[in-house]
């Protein structure tokens, strides 16, 4: 009975580290429509910059600033030419993933690196450790900061105007293209704050933004493209029903379950959760 | 300098072999080529690149000292990509146009299963450096890491020696975990062990929570670890994060050597114990040469492990083979090979004739504060290969099934 308690709140602290991962993609997913496969190796480099740091509060706006500008740099450079063709984005992104890994193994060797965790973190209150807590927190926050910024700050209005109708947005005088690098910007530093929070609980190598990506993505698809909401609903739910289908069967049925569910979910409502009334990215 | 050194020995790789495709009849007689066959990119790079970069230690080792036959070993490196099929077909343009004397090469047991009908289709040799489930023995494999007798078992009578009689079994959902939990189970029916949970993730799993709740609910008295790669990292310090230490519950890894430490971080496992055959602190003559030569090559702060170990003494068991026979020719060597005994870092070992797999000494250790592996219990004699279990009663049946 304890153990089946205790998942409840494991559940939740899952979601947590699936709603940061996913956050940044609701952004560059999410409101711009780019299918970006690179968007686990921008948590890679959040990650390796936790490393180089080695203290994890400094790391956390120094991984932002790192993950967004590869961000920038590869939205300025390759992904704007590639607006509105989805299919060529995505392989041009995975492309850009592999090229991203094998540069860290270059860099940093094949085999795993090791981030300590403060010492601050270490202990925990029943079954959650302070480590799990704290990326909770972090996942908040962040959910907060973007919401925030998207409704309470010109750029992030100017960022929804665009998504909306990007042409009307266009004539009332928003430089588009300038949004478009912002939105990305802000999105793939996410990408590398999540980086950070993941060094507490899981391995720091080239291979790390792999085993994150599907999981971001499926947050973002279940819970409608471009949704604060949306995304924060289906990573608390999502993160519930894997604990939940983990504790009565085991992780590989479990991530069958989960998987199962969502495609008879999209297929009930396949925008997701919610919908946004817009015109996409043209 | 962290930057060139993988690069330095695959370009080198890369310029022999293309020195000795050349077809110049003469520089030819005075070579032999051998592949080199393991993931440098892929999931699996993180272990097999270190197997190689030792392998190619043993051959710059053998061609200083003048060869084999008087001639140079030339190695031919191809990249596995962590993908199976690739290795069966990489494997295939090593036999066929590169047309090596033996290749060295794999370590998942997907990756040998995926080769292994292709060197016995064209009669050509693997060398096969990672301990593995055992239930296998191809007549054109040499299998220089353990079998379950040679780990596996001994790591379980360690743990019974312990007086520990309630198991915990956590491993990666694939053939060697599954294999081995099988094992782990008649075992423990026969010697009155419990085996209180058996639970498999995904490779490249990271969420542990669940996993960690299971097992602390389940208060066993020690957990039998078959995780592979990254996921130990997320077990342990999801583990610790939990308040698990190795006095309360010890996890016994098979799978975790001083390469994978640092990655999981020496704080998240020290305590732990491991079970293998070779650890960098194994006090042979050998070894302390082995350890030396090669943090040398490859740099003051690199670790040798027990698979990287086995891969370089594949080198030399193949090369003394050779000798043996006076031809690299694969049925000769195959001939000569049995019986050949040599002094290795991790102590003596032997080709077994019967089932190409070496008598190697069981050695268990535990995880130390400054990452390397001390100690502390060893079978005192190399243990005969027995890839079937044969001498086990409780075994019988398994290698059937």
């Amino acid at each position: 009975m304890t153990a089946f308690v205790n998942q409840l709140p494991i559940g939740l602290s899952i979601g947590a580290v699936l709603l940061l991962v996913a956050l940044g993609l609701t952004f560059t997913f999410g409101q711009m429509g780019v299918i970006n496969m690179a968007h686990g190796e921008f948590i890679m480099a959040g990650a390796y910059t936790a490393f180089l740091i080695g203290d994890l509060v400094l790391a956390l706006p120094a991984a932002f600033l790192v993950a967004g500008a590869m961000g920038l740099v590869l939205e300025r450079a390759a992904v704007r030419h590639f607006y509105g063709r989805p299919l060529d984005t995505l392989l041009l992104t995975w492309g850009v993933s592999l090229v991203l890994q094998q540069l860290a193994r270059d860099l940093f060797g094949a085999p795993n690196v090791q981030v300590p965790a403060p010492s601050w973190l270490a202990g925990g209150v029943g079954i959650l450790p302070y480590n799990r807590l704290f990326i909770m927190a972090l996942a908040v926050a962040g959910v907060v900061a973007v919401w925030l910024y998207l409704n309470r700050t010109a750029l992030g209005r100017r960022t929804q105007a665009v998504v909306q109708n990007r042409r009307l947005a266009a004539t009332s005088g928003i430089d588009t293209g300038r949004v478009d690098m912002l939105t990305f910007f802000v999105g793939s530093g996410l990408a590398g704050v999540a980086g950070v929070a993941l060094t507490l609980i899981g391995p720091v190598g080239p291979g790390l933004g792999t085993y994150y990506i599907v999981d971001a993505f499926l947050v973002v698809v279940a819970g409608g493209l471009g949704q604060l909401r949306g995304a924060v609903l289906a990573a608390a739910g999502l993160g519930l029903l894997n604990s939940y289908a983990e504790f009565w069967s085991d992780a590989s049925l479990a991530k069958v379950i989960v998987f199962a569910v969502i495609i008879a979910f999209l297929q009930v409502r396949p925008q997701g959760m919610f919908v946004l009334r817009s015109r996409v990215l043209t | 300098m962290r930057i060139s050194r993988p690069i330095v020995p695959v370009a080198l790789a890369l310029a022999l072999a293309a020195c000795g495709s050349d077809a110049q009849p003469a520089a030819e007689a005075q070579e032999i080529k051998v592949g080199l066959l393991h993931s440098l990119s892929g999931t699996m790079a993180i272990s097999e690149v270190t197997v190689r970069d030792a392998e190619l230690l043993a051959i710059d080792e053998i061609n200083r000292a003048g060869g084999v036959l008087g001639k140079k070993l030339v190695p031919v490196a191809e990249d596995g990509a962590s993908d199976w099929p690739t290795f069966a077909e990489k494997a295939t343009k090593l036999i066929r146009q590169d047309k090596v004397a033996t290749v060295f090469g794999g370590w998942t047991s997907a990756s040998r299963k995926a080769m292994l009908p292709v060197f016995e289709r064209y009669k050509a040799l693997l060398w096969y450096p990672v301990q593995y489930e055992g239930l296998e023995s191809s007549p054109y494999i040499f299998y220089t890491g353990a079998t379950t007798n040679q780990q596996i078992i001994p790591g379980l009578d360690y743990l019974k020696e312990q007086g520990k009689k309630k198991v915990f079994l956590v491993g990666s959902d694939y053939v060697f975990p599954r294999t081995a939990n099988k094992i782990i189970k008649a075992y423990a029916a026969a010697n009155g062990m419990e085996v209180l949970g058996e639970e498999y993730t995904p490779l490249g799993h990271t969420e542990y929570s669940t996993l960690v709740n299971k097992v602390v609910q389940a208060r066993p008295d020690a957990v039998f670890n078959t995780l592979n790669g990254d996921s130990n990292v997320a077990f342990f310090k999801q583990l610790k994060s939990a308040g698990v230490t190795a006095e309360t519950m010890p996890v016994l890894s098979v799978s975790v050597a001083e390469e994978e430490v640092t990655g999981i971080g020496v704080d998240n496992i020290a305590g732990h114990p491991v079970a293998w055959n070779y650890y960098q602190t194994t006090e042979t003559p050998a070894n302390e040469a082995f350890v030396k030569a090669y943090k040398a090559k490859y740099g003051a702060t690199k670790v040798t492990s027990d698979p990287m170990e086995a891969g370089y003494n594949a080198v030399y068991l193949w090369a003394e083979a050779v000798k043996k026979a006076g031809t690299t020719e694969v049925e000769a060597v195959k001939k000569a090979a049995p019986g050949i005994s040599l002094d290795r870092p991790e102590g003596k070992v032997t080709i077994d004739g019967e089932n190409q797999h070496l008598y190697k000494t069981a050695r268990i250790g535990i995880i130390q504060p400054d990452g390397l592996i001390k100690q502390v219990w060893d079978s005192g004699e190399p243990i005969k290969p027995d890839p079937y279990l044969k001498a086990y009663p409780w075994a019988a049946g398994l290698a059937a099934s």
